[in-house]
């Protein structure tokens, strides 16, 4: 099968507190398990796992922290340091990335 | 962040639209590789009209499927290749296209560097022209090689050098990545399938155990920026899984749409076993994609078979659906290249092979034996390259 699907890299370390968007080049393909993100700069695939991590990052675009994004999506405190890794490993692929401080 | 199932779980039941499309576009071929997975070489006069075409790719967009593997045959000898590939990047479907390089002039090379929506895949089944023309024909080499550097001269980063590994050339995976290097292309090496006319020669070509070793103990340490396709997962069985889905995603994330509008469950099962309906019937692709009765089947949990109680089976899953079924093994056990040796072992007993109904080859075939340049410039000639047998 012709099917490519790149496994992430570790995350690093993810700024909650920083503003972020989906990268422009990323289009989102909801399914039943959360969500298939795909880069079309770098060609590459990436999966949401719950539903509610696509809630998340589709609050980003709007808030003004990702803890926020959070909070709009409805992520418990508990389940927030799981979040914050989820979003790291999207931001080490480029399919979110940091707003500009302007 | 709750995850009820495994990934790999979850697509074991199927999603709303393929991740990976294959999409032939046509059977015709200016070459007759021995291999060919889809015995390609005549258009086939039912293939789908540039309106059709378009009609699938507005499909693909409602689905929301990223990207199309668009191959053939040689896709790009359609007269309207280069339409439909804009008409899909204008409609949010990128393409990545396989290609024996044939047209990829410096002119085209041009253009296609200009496209994000654009990637381009050269298939080259040895590092050096005696191995790779042994299996794709005479000049397939010097081709794809001309393609590479069109591509690289136009400032194209990335492009792929798409290999179907073979015993013959499974020795040159360093000299294929340097390749790679060279052009700033990509290494891409997937798996040899029994698959159209790469059943003809499966017994040869195949790699040995031994090379199945080593292949993956390569994969394992120099595998990283290569892909792979995903097909090497029966390897898994050696010990660490290697990057990517390790399993079988026919129909459940994967199909291919052939030529005249065929869906089957997987680019190397063009078989009417695993026909799933036509695009051209009501409810196109869609339909064909969410109900029809064989991918419902393949979504179904399925059982391990023979498999069942061996301790590798979490890792390999029983290997390659296309595999076992073009070597006359059952679905539910052993892959014929199963890493344990039991493929081997129930290939003994078989004593007959499922073959396609489906078969545009030339007429003229490139056979095996024709390993030496042609007598003429000319390889039509049936006995071009013919070696007697007894030498």
């Amino acid at each position: 099968m012709a099917c490519a699907v790149s496994t992430e890299p570790p995350a690093p370390a993810f700024d909650l507190d920083a503003a972020w968007r989906l990268h422009e080049q990323v289009s989102i393909r909801p399914e039943r398990f959360g969500a298939l993100l795909y880069h079309f700069g770098n060609r590459r695939l990436s999966f949401l796992k719950s539903p509610r991590l696509l809630d998340a990052v589709r609050e980003l675009d709007a808030a003004p922290s990702a803890r926020v994004a959070c909070a709009r999506a409805g992520v418990p405190d508990a389940e927030l340091a799981t979040f914050r890794t989820a979003l790291g490993t999207l931001a080490a692929s480029q399919m979110i990335r940091e707003r500009s401080a302007s | 962040m709750t995850v009820p199932l495994p990934l790999v779980e979850q697509f074991q039941y199927g999603l709303d639209a393929p991740i990976c499309l294959t999409w032939e576009l046509t059977y015709a071929c200016n070459l007759s590789c021995v291999h060919c997975l889809s015995s390609s070489g005549r258009r086939d006069p039912r293939e789908l009209s540039t309106d059709e075409c378009k009609a699938v790719i507005d499909e693909l967009e409602r689905m929301q499927v990223f990207y199309v593997n668009i191959g053939g045959g040689e896709p790009t000898v359609r007269s309207d290749f280069w339409e439909l590939v804009d008409y899909a990047t204008e409609h949010h479907v990128g393409v990545k296209f396989s290609t024996n390089g044939v047209k990829i002039t410096p002119e085209v090379a041009a253009r296609l560097a200009q496209s994000d929506y654009v990637d381009v895949q050269i298939s080259l089944d040895g590092a050096t022209a005696e191995v790779n023309d042994a299996v794709r024909g005479v000049g397939s080499y010097a081709t794809a090689l001309r393609a590479m550097q069109n591509l690289a001269d136009a400032g194209f980063k990335g492009f792929k050098i798409s290999v179907v590994v073979t015993r013959q050339n499974v020795g040159q995976l360093d000299a294929f990545a340097a390749l790679a290097d060279r052009f700033d292309a990509q290494l891409r090496i997937t798996r040899l399938r029994p698959s159209g006319r790469g059943a003809d020669v499966w017994d040869e070509l195949h790699p040995t155990a031994d090379q199945q070793r080593e292949l993956y103990d390569w994969l394992v340490a120099r595998g990283e920026n290569v892909l792979t396709g995903d097909s090497f997962f029966h390897l898994a069985a050696f010990g660490d899984a290697l990057p990517g889905l390790n399993l079988c995603g026919a129909g459940r994330v994967v199909c291919l749409i052939d030529p005249v509008g065929d869906v089957y469950a997987c680019p190397f099962a063009i078989h009417e076993n695993f026909l799933a309906g036509n695009v051209r019937h009501d409810g196109g692709f869609t339909r064909v994609w969410r109900e029809s009765e064989l991918f419902a089947d393949l979504r179904r949990p399925q059982t391990g078979g023979a498999c069942q109680s061996c301790s590798a089976f979490d890792a390999c899953r029983g290997g390659c659906m296309a595999a076992k079924f073009f070597t006359g093994l059952p679905l539910d056990g052993p892959d014929p290249e199963c890493v344990k040796g039991h493929g081997e072992r129930a290939l003994a007993s078989v004593t007959g092979a499922p073959k396609s109904s489906l078969d545009h080859s030339h007429r003229t075939r490139l056979t095996l034996t024709a390993r030496r340049p042609p007598v003429s410039a000319c390889n039509d000639n049936p006995l071009a390259g013919f070696v007697p047998s007894g030498r």
